[in-house]
This record gives structure tokens, sequence and C-alpha cells, in this order.
């Protein structure tokens, strides 16, 4: 796990929930369940995955920016998510193995997680906010804390730096 | 004086200022250079996840829209829904792709070319492509367009050519023509206002992968904000004042106008008195200042005494496919668009109008991302490999399908909703004509057969939805006509009962072409000039 790197470079901040965070406005809780979220929507292979690119540092930024609206719905979406996996298989989502949480995030997906804890925020929406986000932060520009070290555009093949000032082909 | 500086009001101003007349240009935006843009994937003005990069910003201006199921929702600008254009010295011009299309013959004959369309105020324009056709050159000439049509047989005749020649073509492009040739389709190099030689004392495009949505950091794509403006201000008889918001236009009892109200840019308001205004705010956003500018001869708003100020608002039910191919196409040689077909803009079997087809603008990654076949799902081990194993090989080809005007797709102004100025602010409702929907499906099959000719292995639909329309394209809210009684301004752009009142900008379009209107805007802004130049008299309009 690279998550103390990372949060070195995001910066104890005054976290918006209250209490002592070094996110700038998730909890440490609330941070782990949702990298591990989005492990699971942009998963480790040959290439890094969403943790290590520093997807949940990007989602933090941005609730204390242009997201500021969504903070309520990301805290309670994330503790939906915890309901549901609790539901589901009995423990918390970061500690299930990755096919029972493929299958929490799939119940979520198809809209048939339901209970109060979905009462506000719907399962289905929190999860398209959050593959909305993950992707953001995965393939979206490094300036704003997510893909580190360029890496999704380098599994991509993107040349870095761009090259300038070409006139023809090749 | 003149309200936004974007398209059409940049032009009025250079052609106003160099004629002598004294000028104010007011700009609710600020003058960016290319210098202020950061090529972020996620905060320009194509992708405005993170915030709209040239305005208007999310904390000061607000819309309601008002959704199909009658539910209203406010929306900042960076939301889809809000229709933005971007609000700078430029506007739309100063970060578009800058395709230059001129609208064919037919664009501008609609109702007589295809006959009354249901549930659709479709009507021909009160003037043709040839009463056009003069100050399109200039337009091309002037601001600088590249490109070379020769291969289009469907264009109206042109007096001059292209100043400048197409970029050299891309490996998509290669690909895309020689398939189109074998279809007997008619590919030619699209016209942009794009310098791909030095040319108005600016370099050539550096072909770089950021280009619509942001700002050139070469200063090779042509606008207002790089052309007629600063050649305006250098007259000596224009002045733009930027960050300064119109309020009102104020008119006394004789009916004339005689100023605007307006917020500087701190918060203080101000009256410009003038003895002509030009409204050249955007189709969403003149329709606004008229609406919002009531008076006791004018109690539903200025040219709105038949109710049509804000109708018919239209943008482009854009639609195509994509492709996958065995190969790598993707070479990031911006700016990507390049190779275009008007084979569809007309004569399809049983449908009003059509569209241009040409290859998409370069898709970023984060663009690419949410693109996924039928099949492939949007998120997981599937979704990453799918963007490592396809990102260089697919193609998209795409189009602008001409809408048909809808009467109850409308720009009011909202009751109770307020911009931080204290402004009542757009309120948009109503939805697409459902022929726009057939249209954008049979487009979408000419593109996917197009891509399968060029070798993709699999192509998927791209289609519009059925609500409102708008967009950057955004047009047709103060229609011209020669019928007062059904449209809002005068071939030359003069509002009908407001002899020193003219609107001048996408919104006199009383149909929006299957092309981006950016050309035209700019060619009916030198037209209305002239006509406006010819018929000053010091202080006031002759006759």
């Amino acid at each position: 796990m690279q998550i103390t790197a990372v949060t070195t470079a995001a910066g104890p901040m005054a976290a918006c929930i209250g209490s002592i965070s070094p996110w700038r406005c998730l909890s440490e809780d609330e941070a782990r369940t949702l990298e591990a979220i989005c492990e699971r929507i942009i998963p480790t292979d040959q290439d890094p995955g969403a943790a290590w690119a520093g997807v949940v540092t990007f989602i933090d930024r941005q609730l204390v920016g242009p997201y500021r609206r969504l903070r309520k719905t990301y805290q309670m979406g994330l503790a939906g998510t915890d309901a549901t996996s609790v539901g589901m298989f009995g423990k918390p989502f970061v500690v299930l193995t990755a096919k029972q949480q493929d299958a929490v995030l799939q119940s979520m997906d198809k809209g048939q997680a339901r209970g109060n804890c979905w009462k506000l925020v719907s399962a289905k929406s929190f999860f398209d906010l959050v593959v909305g986000h993950a992707m953001q932060g995965f393939y979206g520009d490094p300036r704003h804390g997510g893909n580190r070290e360029r890496v999704s555009w380098k599994m991509l093949r993107l040349p870095y730096p761009p090259v300038r000032g070409r006139v023809a082909n090749g | 004086m003149i309200v936004g500086a974007g398209a059409g009001g940049g032009i009025v101003a250079k052609e106003l200022a160099e004629a002598g007349l004294t000028v104010v240009l007011l700009e609710r935006g600020k003058w960016y250079t290319a210098y202020d843009c950061r090529k972020d994937d996620l905060r320009n003005q194509r992708t405005s996840l993170l915030g709209c990069a040239f305005g208007p910003d999310d904390d000061h201006y607000r819309r309601v829209v008002v959704g199909a199921d009658g539910q209203e929702r406010v929306v900042p600008p960076s939301d889809g829904a809000y229709s933005n254009n971007a609000a700078c010295v430029g506007g739309g011009t100063f970060s578009y792709g800058a395709m230059a299309w001129r609208y064919l013959e037919k664009d501008f004959r609609m109702r007589s070319t295809y006959g009354a369309v249901a549930g659709s105020t479709l009507d021909d324009w009160p003037l043709t492509y040839q009463d056009l056709e003069p100050y399109y050159t200039k337009a091309e000439w002037e601001i600088g367009v590249s490109g070379d049509d020769t291969n289009n047989i469907f264009k109206g005749a042109r007096s001059r050519p292209l100043p400048m020649p197409p970029l050299p073509p891309s490996r998509e492009h290669v690909i895309l023509k020689a398939a189109a040739e074998r279809l007997k389709l008619h590919p030619f190099d699209l016209p942009m206002l794009r310098n791909t030689i030095p040319y108005n004392g600016r370099g050539g495009c550096m072909r770089c992968r950021w280009c619509v949505g942001f700002a050139c950091e070469v200063d090779a794509k042509c606008g207002t904000h790089n052309t007629v403006i600063p050649h305006a201000l250098s007259t000596g008889n224009c002045t733009l004042r930027t960050e300064c918001v119109a309020r009102e236009i104020v008119t006394n009892d004789q009916g004339n106008v005689t100023g605007v109200e307006y917020f500087d840019e701190r918060g203080r308001l101000q009256e410009q008195p003038a003895d002509l205004v030009v409204v050249s705010a955007s189709a969403t956003e003149t329709p606004r200042l008229l609406l919002n500018s009531p008076s006791r001869l004018f109690p539903t708003g200025l040219g709105n005494r038949y109710d049509w100020v804000g109708r018919n608002l239209m943008g482009h039910a854009y639609s195509g496919a994509y492709g996958l191919m065995d190969t790598d196409t993707y070479d990031d040689l911006g700016p990507g668009a390049s190779i275009a077909i008007c084979d569809y803009n007309h004569g399809n079997p049983g449908l009003v109008g059509g569209a241009m087809l040409c290859n998409e603008f370069i898709r970023l990654p984060i663009h690419f991302a949410s693109l996924s076949p039928p099949g492939v799902p949007r998120w997981g081990a599937a979704h990453k490999d799918f963007m490592r194993r396809f990102f260089n090989r697919c193609m998209a080809v795409h189009g602008p399908v001409q809408e048909m005007p809808v009467f109850d797709a409308r720009v009011q102004v909202d009751p109770r909703v307020v911009d931080d100025w204290g402004i009542p602010v757009v309120r948009l409702s109503g939805a697409r004509h459902p022929q726009d929907l057939d249209v954008a499906n049979y487009i979408s099959g000419k593109a996917a057969a197009w891509l399968k000719e060029a070798g993709a292995t699999t192509t998927w639909p791209k289609l519009p939805g059925k609500g409102l329309s708008g967009g950057q394209h955004q047009a047709g809210t103060c229609r011209m006509g020669n019928d007062p009684k059904t449209s809002v301004v005068s071939r030359y752009c003069q509002v009908h009962d407001v002899a020193n009142l003219f609107v001048i900008d996408g919104s006199v379009h009383v149909t929006n072409g299957g092309f981006n209107p950016a050309l035209t805007i700019m060619a009916i802004a030198y037209m209305a000039s002239e006509h406006i130049v010819q018929t000053w008299k010091g202080t006031r309009m002759r006759g």
C-alpha cells in the first residue's frame, strides 16, 4: 500500500468532518473504504491501479473544491457500502476478498442494494458517481492529485512530454 | 454600444469603429491569453467536470432547467444542462475547435425544400446563400480559414478560394479518405479557422493534443480575440470593458433605446448612454437581456411584441459512430478533426435535412474512459484492459444533425432565481423535435458504414438524447424574418419595432444548418455591420 506517501502529499489539513484525519475531507476509515472501491473499479494488473495512482487523493481534494456539494453524498454512500457489505458478507468492505467486493459493487451497480442506508442516496447513483470520479482521478490530469506519475497515460502509450511543432505525420 | 465580445460582437466592434463610430464593447468575462490555458483535461471549455476554464464561473452564475417531467433544477455553468458557451473576450471563438463552415444553399431554404414539418416552426431565411456569400468570403480572409473544399461538390459557389492550405493528413485522415472514396463519397479537408501557415501576423498550428475546449498555446486558432477585436481597439474608436455584466437595456417614451445599465468589474451599477445598441450575447443570454428590459411601451420585453423572443432554441443533435480497428490509428496529431463529407446533409430519403460527417477531435483519455462499446463493462479489470488495448485503435466519425426549430424549446427569464448581481436568470424548457432523432439514427448508420469500410471490426452508435438542445452551437432565439409577427429582427438584424436596437449573434438564425455555426455568425455580423454603417446618420438610423 502506498497510502502513507499519498497522505503526505495531500497534507494534514483540517478535515471537514471535524475529527483528526490526514485527509482534507474524508475520515481515515472513509478513505480506506473509498480506496478499496476505486481499486475494484480500476484494479491493479500489469499496470498500477486506482490506489497507487492516488485516485482517493484526487477525490478528497475535489471534495474541498468543485465537488464540495457532494460531501454528504460521499459520507452516506461510503457508510452505505459498508452496511451493504456487512449485510451480504458480515464484514466491512475493506476486509472482504476481491471477489466479495465485486459482488457488493455489482449489487450497487444493478440497484439491488437497498435498505435504510440507501434512502437518501441510492446505491446505483452513488456507485455511478464513484465510477466517474475514479476515471477522472486515474485518466485525468495529474495536477489534481490523481494519475500519479501519469501512470494511465503511460499505460495508453501517450507520448510525454507531448511532441510539439510538428508539421507532418511521422 | 455592443453587449458581448464573441463571434458576432467582435466583428461588429471592428466594422463600426473602423467606420468612425465611437464604440463601447461590453464583455462579462475576462480577456484571457494563451498563457492562461493550462491544458487541463478536467477543467476546460469542452470538459467542464471541474469547472469552465473560460467562464462563466460556478460561483456567480446559474440557470433554471425545466425537465420533461416538469421538475425544475438550478444548475451551474459546469453542468451540461446549463447550455453554456464561454464568457470571455472572443466568446466561443477563444477556445473552440474552429470549424469554419458555410451553410449550404438549401440550409437557407429549408421550408421551400422540404415543406412544413408538423410540430416545427421550420421556415426559410429572409436571405439566400448568395446574399451571404461575399460576407462568408470576408470572414474567411479577415479572420483566417484553412482547408480545401474543392472536392465538396455539394457546396454553394464560392467567389474566392480559402486563404490557407489544410494541414498535412493524419493517419486517421488517410484511412478515412480512402474508405470514403471507395464508397463513392466526396471527402475533403474540412475548413477551419486555424492558421496552418503564418497568417495575419500569427504562426501556424503545432498540432498538439489539446485543441477544442482549450486556448491555443501558439495562437494559431483564429477567433475574434486575436483578429478583429485588437483591430477595433487600434482604431482608437473602441473601448473594451471586461467583467461588466449587462442588466437592462434602457428605452425612452418614444420607443428608442437610450443605453445599457450594467454592473462594472467592481459590482457598481453604471449606465452607458448609447445612440445604438447591438446585443451579441449568445442565443441564451441575448433573449435574457431583451426579456429583462421591459418598459411601458414594451411590457413583455424588447422585441417581444409577438412572443417570439427566446423561442426556437436549437443546437445540434450530434450523432455518429465509433469503430475499433486492428492496427493503431492514433498518432497524437492534433487537432484530430480533418476530413469531412457533405453527402448526407440533404437528400436523405424520407428525412428533413441531415448532417455533415467528419472525424472527431482528439479524444483525451478521460473521454475515452466513458466510451466502451456494448458488451464491455464500464468498470473493473475488463474495462481497464479495453482502455489499454483500444485507446490507440479507435476512430470516431460524427456530425451535427440539423435540428427542426420547436416553438416551445425556449429561453425565458425565471420569476424567482437571480444571479449574484440580482438579475433574473435564464430558464430553459422544452425538448428536441422527434424527427431530429430519426435523422440522427440515419446519420449514425452512415458513420458506421464509413468506419466499417475503413476497416473497423466493431462499431457502435453515438446518439443524442431527447432533451432540450442548445450548448455551444445555440441559435435561433431571435429569429430573423420579413414578417414582424413571426420573427424578432429583420434580415439586417434590426429589431422590428426598435430602430436603434440590433441583435447580431446566433440568435438570429432561422435554422442552424448541419454544421458548426461560427462562420455563419461571423458572416451575418459583417453583413449587418455594413448595413448599419451605410444607414447610420450621425446619431440615428436613416429613415
